[in-house]
């Protein structure tokens, strides 16, 4: 038995038979071969699966793919626009926010979320933000620089337009 | 040229992995895959009266069902033990097997019982529920203290009362029990370094793949260690022929230590490719992580120092109980032995030294090395003494620390500090670190402000750690003599394209460490070309000669040295080249900034015409071969050693047991370094995993034998809103015998941490009682410890 879903992925629209049963980030890794989306447990503990759907962050291991039936996806792949890399994404390799990398994609896109909510975070913000997601490798430290780096960025551009 | 070591240089990996095209072994597709899920145990000990499997090969999509029995018949044997330790009589250490699927008897929650091989994950998991097994559960034991007892369970038969090895290093034991008897005071504390779970982010993968064409295997795994992987498998597992296997492991995504062993679902889909025809893929959920990836320290120890009355150590006299689990894994016997009894001299001149240690098996899963492996369990139980005692003496531990400590040698005009434990240290400047961490600290204002809240009722409190390590692992000769059954030197290769532009093949393996620019740096400053001209290759047995991986904070120490090796071959072939050209004598050329010239003149040529002239040599030096690449081993002369003082400050609620920790400054000393951001990076992660073991995590077992914090959401790591922004600092003392005076950062965050936030702990309390916390130091234990 599959079900019908159609779904915006990273400005591309996609249509595809699913099983009722798939987790969106099985539908992500599997389907669209987007694997920058990860998977680090089964629990919905880690975020290293975190995406946006429809503008917001959410872990895609807590949401079956038929739910996104008509939602517009983010997933890191889509996050540098026309070549050019999000401000966040220039935060974390300037700030050494990642080293083996796996944690990173659901940084990024659960930090990007802080900050469309909210531009200037303090540290408090920043870490309780991260709440969510489990980095091993960094100690959290350089993923906080990061995140501070890119809302600096963010908002020069803001008072130069 | 401005000179790249020595620079925080952003990282060249990073570009892969903030666009999401990292590529780790679960995001690897290949046609015809099928998919591999593994029954696993329930029960910690229980025999097996049989197992059925009829029904899940009957379901459709299924390939195949194989169990212990199949592996048995195909004469398949165990994951071996890369480290040999004898008892004390000499008698070999008990070796049982760790067959990839068990038939008789399971001995730890995890154990395999099976594989179901299907067409997609859902349906090899669907039919693994179909199989029907009878089981006769048995009585389990999981505290090394109480498997040794005469009527605990056995795990296996021929290891009498479940021991596996004991084991003794130092002093005779008759002299520290006469140094302790003579001691003014005693110090003794019992400890227990309770178990740990790496947790890398990434759960463990693997990939089999048979390709019939060429009789040839390819095997992409979550590996620290490809090569050794390798060679196990091959060798001591499956009879396959080295040069028909390749391994693979892509980007990998953190490993602590529990990615360096060789794992029997590694073997187990080599095994199942070979015969179905098909690749093989099997990727562990968190849950597999937490009962199958080999599991850290785990020791119970009786930990005791004699002091004279000035407060000069005379003594320290160890028991332990090394909890081993049920199967001995890779590098198992060598953690609480080798690298544990010999860092137990610490920074400290300690005149007798007494360690013993019997390792033990129990219904667990296996332990092995995790994040500084053997010399964080030494260094908690001297650091925990010294406070302890000082606190006992009424003396201040700083001061009593200074007193105690080894004085400064640089290992090159003073030798090296011979200790009781084996080791002979490199180089060492204790003392100044200490002196620094004082200073960031502001000890005496702390101590007025401790004063103060204390009035008020607040608990505040300081704890010290001033550790050393061992690493940069290790010369195979020396390993070689206590049990190790591979060499642990490093390969590299350098190989200058026709162009000048440069390949270096490493054996040393980067799952985070950055070894792609550290690695860079070091061959662009020596050849002074760009980074850009410079690829780092590692993680492919097909294209590195050979290598044994990244572990024990040894890839810049031992395979930065074995590139320098080869570069110093380059570089003298290419003056040879260049001298023949310049039409001069290879003495009267001086290299630098990329070009060989004549001295006293303006007569030059470049690396990239040199690297030219060696692949088209028209016009070329007699006797000289061309080409210009260069593969070179390094076994270094000794360990490394690096050191430092690391101080917590945390503010403690009696009412509660809440451990809040405000302050932690690390002052480290690692060596030389090549990337100052990549080294504080090491630092960083290193404290928060020594912090999570102190505050937060660790492993617990009912009395089944049932790990019942085995997830996520009940084993607590350290978020980011757990901990505080640290405060590091760095001096350095080169390591005097290697090339490029490194000592090694991966470990020293881990190792030197925990006990100075117990410390700090203890501290805060000492008006109510000098207590010994027991980590990890949750509310409720610090609250039952303060209550009784």
């Amino acid at each position: 038995m599959s079900t019908t879903i159609h779904v915006t992925v990273n400005g591309k629209q996609h249509t595809s038979e699913v099983e009722p049963r798939l987790l969106l980030s099985h539908y992500l890794r599997d389907v669209l071969r987007l694997t920058g989306t990860h998977i680090g447990c089964d629990t919905s503990s880690c975020g290293a699966c975190t995406i946006h759907l429809d503008g917001k962050a959410v872990k895609s291991c807590t949401l079956l793919a038929v739910q996104a039936d008509g939602a517009h996806i983010t997933t890191i792949e889509g996050m540098a626009q026309g070549g050019a890399l999000h401000p966040l994404q220039v935060g974390f390799q300037e700030e050494h926010g990642l080293q083996c990398g796996f944690c990173t994609p659901g940084m990024i896109m659960v930090a990007a979320d802080l900050l469309d909510r909210n531009a200037q975070p303090s540290e408090t913000e920043i870490r309780e933000a991260l709440e969510g997601n489990f980095c091993r490798c960094t100690g959290y430290q350089n993923i906080v620089k990061s995140i501070q780096h890119a809302a600096d960025i963010i908002n020069k551009k803001e008072v130069v337009s | 040229m401005t000179k790249l070591i020595g620079q925080s240089v952003k990282r060249v990996e990073d570009k892969r992995f903030i666009t999401g095209q990292g590529q780790y072994t679960d995001d690897i597709v290949l046609p015809g895959m099928t998919y591999a899920y593994i029954l696993r145990s329930p029960y910690a000990h229980a025999t097996i009266k049989s197992i059925d499997t009829a029904a899940a090969r009957a379901m459709e999509g299924v390939v195949a069902v194989f169990t212990g029995e199949d592996i048995a018949k195909a004469g398949i044997n165990g994951v071996p033990t890369g480290w040999q330790v004898n008892f004390k009589s000499g008698e070999t250490m008990k070796e049982p097997p760790h067959p990839l699927l068990v038939a008789d008897r399971v001995k730890h929650v995890g154990d395999s019982l099976a594989v179901v091989i299907a067409e997609s994950r859902e349906i090899a998991k669907d039919a693994a529920d179909l199989i029907e097994i009878d089981y006769d559960v048995l009585e389990a034991v999981w505290n090394p203290a109480d498997a040794i007892a005469a009527d605990a369970p056995q795990v296996h038969e021929g290891a009498p009362n479940n021991i596996c090895f004991d084991w003794e290093l130092g002093n005779p034991k008759a002299e520290v029990d006469a140094a302790l008897a003579g001691a003014h005071h005693v110090t003794s504390l019992d400890l227990v370094n309770q178990r740990m779970i790496p947790n890398p982010i990434e759960p463990r993968s693997a990939i089999g793949h048979f390709e019939s064409s060429h009789d040839r295997y390819t095997l992409y795994t979550t590996s620290q260690n490809p090569h050794l992987t390798r060679l196990l498998m091959c060798a001591f597992v499956l009879g396959l022929p080295e040069h028909k296997v390749r391994v693979v492991a892509p980007d990998v995504g953190g490993g602590f230590g529990s990615k360096i062993f060789h794992y029997t679902e590694e073997a187990l889909v080599i095994w199942a490719s070979g015969k179905l025809g098909r690749p093989v893929k099997w990727t562990a959920d968190r849950s597999e992580c937490f009962t199958t990836d080999a599991h850290g320290r785990d020791h119970v120890t009786k930990a005791e120092m004699g002091f004279d009355k000035e407060g000069n150590i005379l003594g320290l006299r160890v028991k332990t109980y090394a909890n081993l689990g049920a199967y001995l894994s890779t590098f198992a016997p060598c953690v609480p032995t080798w690298l544990h009894g010999t860092l137990l001299q610490g920074v400290y001149t300690t005149p007798k030294i007494n360690v013993d240690v019997t390792g033990v098996f129990t219904h667990t899963n296996a332990v092995d090395a995790y994040r500084g492996a053997g010399r964080p369990e030494a260094t908690y139980l001297l650091e925990r003494l010294l406070d302890t005692a000082a606190l006992e003496m009424g003396m201040d531990p700083a001061e009593l620390r200074l007193q105690n400590m080894i004085q400064p040698f640089d290992g090159v005009s003073q030798p090296g500090y011979m200790t009781q434990v084996a080791l002979q240290y490199d180089s060492g400047n204790y003392q100044a670190t200490l002196h620094r961490g004082l200073e960031m600290v502001g000890y005496e204002q702390f101590r007025q402000e401790q004063a103060e809240a204390r009035k008020a009722g607040r608990y505040l409190g300081i704890g010290f750690s001033t550790y050393i390590e061992a690493c940069g692992i290790a010369p195979s000769a020396v390993v070689g003599a206590l049990g190790a059954r591979a060499g642990l030197y490093e390969v590299g290769q350098v190989r200058v394209q026709p162009t000048g532009k440069v390949s270096v093949f490493t054996g040393a393996h980067s799952h985070g460490q950055g070894h792609e620019t550290t690695f860079a740096q070091i061959v662009a400053d020596t050849l002074g070309i760009g980074m850009g001209d410079v690829e780092i290759i590692h993680g492919d047995s097909e294209s590195v000669a050979f290598g044994m991986g990244t572990y024990g904070s040894r890839s810049l120490a031992v395979g930065g040295s074995a590139i320098m090796k080869s570069l110093d071959k380059i570089l003298e072939k290419g003056a040879k080249i260049a001298a023949h050209k310049l039409e001069a004598a290879v003495e009267d050329l001086d290299f630098a900034e990329g070009k060989w010239t004549v001295k006293g003149t303006d007569k030059s040529i470049g690396f990239g015409d040199v690297a030219l002239t060696a692949y088209v040599p028209h016009n070329y030096p007699q006797g000289v071969e061309p080409g210009l690449d260069f593969s070179s081993f390094y076994d270094p002369a000794n360990f490394t050693y690096p050191f430092g003082t690391h101080i917590a400050i945390v503010e403690v609620d009696p009412q509660t047991g809440k451990v809040d920790l405000k302050r932690f400054i690390a002052v480290d000393d690692v060596g030389n370094v090549i990337n100052p951001m990549i080294v504080e990076g090491q630092i960083h992660g290193g404290l928060a995993q020594g912090i999570g073991q102190a505050m937060f995590e660790g492993a617990l077992y009912d009395d089944g034998g049932n790990l019942i914090n085995g997830s996520y959401m009940d084993y607590t790591m350290p978020r980011a809103d757990d901990l505080p922004s640290f405060e590091v600092d760095r001096l350095v003392t080169p390591c005097p015998h290697n090339p490029l005076g490194v000592k090694g950062a991966g470990e020293a965050g881990a190792i030197g941490s925990t006990p100075a936030v117990v410390n700090a702990v203890m501290d805060a309390l000492s008006p109510l009682g000098i207590f010994n916390p027991s980590m990890p130091m949750t509310p409720e234990s610090i609250w039952r410890t303060i209550n009784g």
